[in-house]
């Protein structure tokens, strides 16, 4: 077999090893769409955190704005500490609403942002005041039964 | 009672033989980093190793990564119809491929493919007394034979694991949006948002890796440590395949627990 | 005229490869016990002895591809064991072994089989080995060989190109390993010739392991005879030919049955048949 042949051969295979690489990194994977750059923390407490995970999405209608960065339990208050990193090109008004939802019925929890009206914004290292815990399936049975069994006597 | 004593024994000499083997095979593996200069000196032993390992290994490897990326998409969709959730076909077949089936599959079609040739051929090689000639005339068999083969095999493994993935992806499209009518636009976006680059692509890249070592020093030893009879060769490839490929096989489990969990 | 090694030794440089006392054996068994053999330079000496007596052996542990249990080789002045990678490399330098079959490569054709150890040890120019290696083709007859691949080559044809690989370095020790082995009488003519004169062309040392004991006969200088892991005898041709030794003369003469037995050690056949 000639070295040129070869060679040629070679630099293919390596081309479509390559060109496969590339395929799958921008069209199957996130790294294009991933690409939160510059970030300002914030900071959200929460009673019940339910399935977050750090790394979990940040969307404000819908569209995702940021990452969850830490969730860490604070001792003396007793209440969860999620951290959140926001891009820096999207703002919120000091009385933003962050809610966990879950994506779809039984998928993957996710910070939901609502802006609310106030003038000034959240700088970097602010406290998300209002917040709205994660639906726990327990919860939400016990409740049901409890009004179920409540009608029952009426 | 004397039958007992000698399963044991046979356990314990079986057992025995197999940490032979395993020494003498971590053995190879350090002459061959010793001896690897030549091999990216003259860097045209290498590409014909890797012509023969990799580029004649790409029909095999397209072919069965089409197959596999349509059945994917035919189970896969018939089972996620059920629960409303066919849209996410795509998720299922780019995980599936990308985490587990892209590296594992290219193994074990590599084992039997490539890895057979190689010990084939080097247990061939010491057969003719080949390599006894090379070394008499002051060539070392591995820096010339044995290390261009097994940098070959690390090169080529991950390339083809790649091309699996992303053509088994590419057969999943084809059944699920242009055959079942899934929607394009759906199966894309919902693949992109969930299929993360560094967690599973890179996983995956860093499995085929592993596998393409194991898989090459297998093949390697294989055919170096044969009996020069022809019943020694025939009976190292087929070493060479069962070995391999409960090496990829454990090790997928291995990994998968430290990666993925 | 001799030579002081590291060790103290003297050794006398007529003899270019001397074994002193060698034992050897794998693993446990013995092959070979307290072997002495000395090979001048420029002459032509020989192995011989029946199937499975160590002869390819003791050429194995001359190029230090084996470790003698006991005993040292010398070649040149060195003892080839107490050699690390590089005295071994440059010990094998001045050596080319003819293998059994040939042993050429089998992705090489001839021109690049024969080019194969220029290429490796030297940095000569392309169009010089070009030149060289047909000098070599030709000194064996096979120059019109040059492209064809080992797997379209006879046996006599692929052991010429083998031996023209051998003598490509132009060495000064040449070993051949059962170089009649399964040739017809011509290429057995031929290569008794080329074996006698490349010796003398090169001014080499040959030695060749064989069984062959009209050929060799005819042109080897001393020829040493091992049985049961010892040298049973040794001598010239004509002296070998006039010994009164039983192991000689049975070999000699191709008689059936003497002092190497017909049968193999077996019960009486009495006890066999259950009589």
């Amino acid at each position: 077999m000639e070295r040129t042949k070869l060679d040629i051969w070679v630099g293919i295979f390596v081309i479509i090893g390559l060109a496969a690489l590339f395929g799958l990194a921008t069209k199957v994977g996130n790294l294009t769409s991933n690409n939160i750059k510059e970030t300002y923390s914030v900071y959200a407490h929460f009673e019940n955190i339910g399935g977050l995970k750090p790394r979990a999405a940040v969307k404000a209608a819908g569209v995702v704005v940021g990452r969850v960065n830490s969730i860490i339990f604070d001792t003396e208050a007793y209440h969860a500490v999620v951290s959140i990193d926001v891009d820096k090109r999207y703002v919120f008004p000091k009385d933003t609403f962050a809610n966990i939802y879950t994506a779809g019925l039984l998928g993957e929890q996710y910070i939901g942002l609502e802006a609310g009206g106030d003038m000034t914004n959240l700088a970097a290292g602010d406290l998300i005041t209002q917040t709205q815990d994660a639906v726990v399936l327990e919860k939400l049975i016990s409740q049901f039964l409890y009004s179920k069994a409540s009608e029952e006597e009426k | 009672m004397n039958n007992l004593l000698n399963i044991i024994a046979g356990l314990g000499s079986s057992f025995r033989s197999k940490m032979i083997r395993l020494g003498a095979g971590t053995r190879l593996f350090f002459l061959i980093i010793i001896y690897s200069a030549d091999s990216f000196k003259r860097i045209g032993l290498t590409i014909r190793e890797i012509y023969f390992t990799g580029v004649l290994s790409l029909v095999i490897i397209v072919v069965s990564a089409f197959f596999v990326g349509m059945v994917l998409g035919l189970q896969g969709y018939y089972t996620l119809e059920k629960y409303g959730s066919s849209e996410a076909i795509g998720v299922l077949v780019a995980l599936a491929l990308v985490r587990e089936l892209g590296p594992v599959v290219t193994a074990l079609l590599f084992a039997g493919r490539a890895g057979t040739a190689i010990t084939a051929e080097i247990g061939l090689m010491k057969a003719t007394e080949q390599l006894s000639a090379m070394e008499v005339m002051a060539v070392s068999p591995i820096a010339r034979i044995i290390a261009p083969r097994f940098w070959a095999g690390m090169i080529s493994m991950p390339i083809l694991a790649t091309i699996f993935s992303m053509v088994g992806i590419l057969g999943g499209y084809f059944i699920a949006v242009l055959v079942i009518g899934v929607d394009e636009g759906a199966f894309w976006s919902q693949m992109q948002a969930n299929v993360d680059f560094s967690n599973d692509i890179v996983d995956g890249a860093i499995k085929s890796i592993v596998f393409g070592f194991a898989c090459t020093i297998i093949a390697l030893f294989e055919g170096f440590d044969a009996p020069p009879t022809a019943e020694g060769v025939s009976r190292a490839t087929t070493r060479t395949v069962v070995i391999s490929s409960l090496a990829v096989l454990g090790l997928d489990f291995i990994l998968t627990s430290f990666m993925f969990v | 005229m001799s030579h002081q090694n590291i060790l103290g030794k003297q050794y006398v440089m007529e003899e270019l490869i001397s074994i002193n006392n060698l034992s050897f054996g794998y693993g446990e068994s013995t092959l070979h016990k307290n072997i002495n053999m000395k090979f001048s330079r420029g002459k032509v000496s020989a192995i011989m002895g029946g199937s499975g007596c160590g002869k390819t052996t003791i050429l194995k542990l001359i190029a230090g591809q084996l470790q003698p249990k006991s005993g040292e080789i010398v070649v040149d002045g060195q003892v080839v064991h107490d050699q690390g990678r590089e005295g071994i490399y440059n010990i094998r330098r001045k050596m080319g072994m003819l293998f059994q079959h040939g042993a050429l490569f089998t992705d090489l054709n001839v021109f690049d089989n024969v080019a194969f150890p220029m290429r490796e040890h030297t940095n000569l120019p392309e169009n010089m080995i070009k030149d060289l290696v047909l000098l070599k083709l030709n000194a064996v007859g096979l120059r019109g060989a040059q492209k064809k691949m080992p797997s379209e080559l006879s046996g006599g044809m692929s052991r010429r190109v083998a031996l023209a690989r051998a003598i490509a370095l132009d060495p000064d020790i040449i070993m051949y390993d059962e170089p009649f082995a399964g040739l017809d009488p011509i290429s057995m003519a031929v290569i008794c010739d080329l074996i006698r004169s490349l010796n003398d062309a090169l001014g080499a040392t040959s030695i060749i392991v064989t069984h062959d004991v009209a050929e060799t006969f005819s042109f080897a200088d001393y020829i040493y005879f091992l049985a049961d892991g010892e040298v049973a005898a040794e001598g010239s041709p004509k002296q070998l030919l006039a010994s009164k030794l039983p192991f000689v003369r049975q070999f000699i003469h191709s008689e059936k049955d003497g002092p190497v037995p017909f049968h193999v050690d077996a019960p009486a056949y009495g006890v066999d048949l259950q009589l």
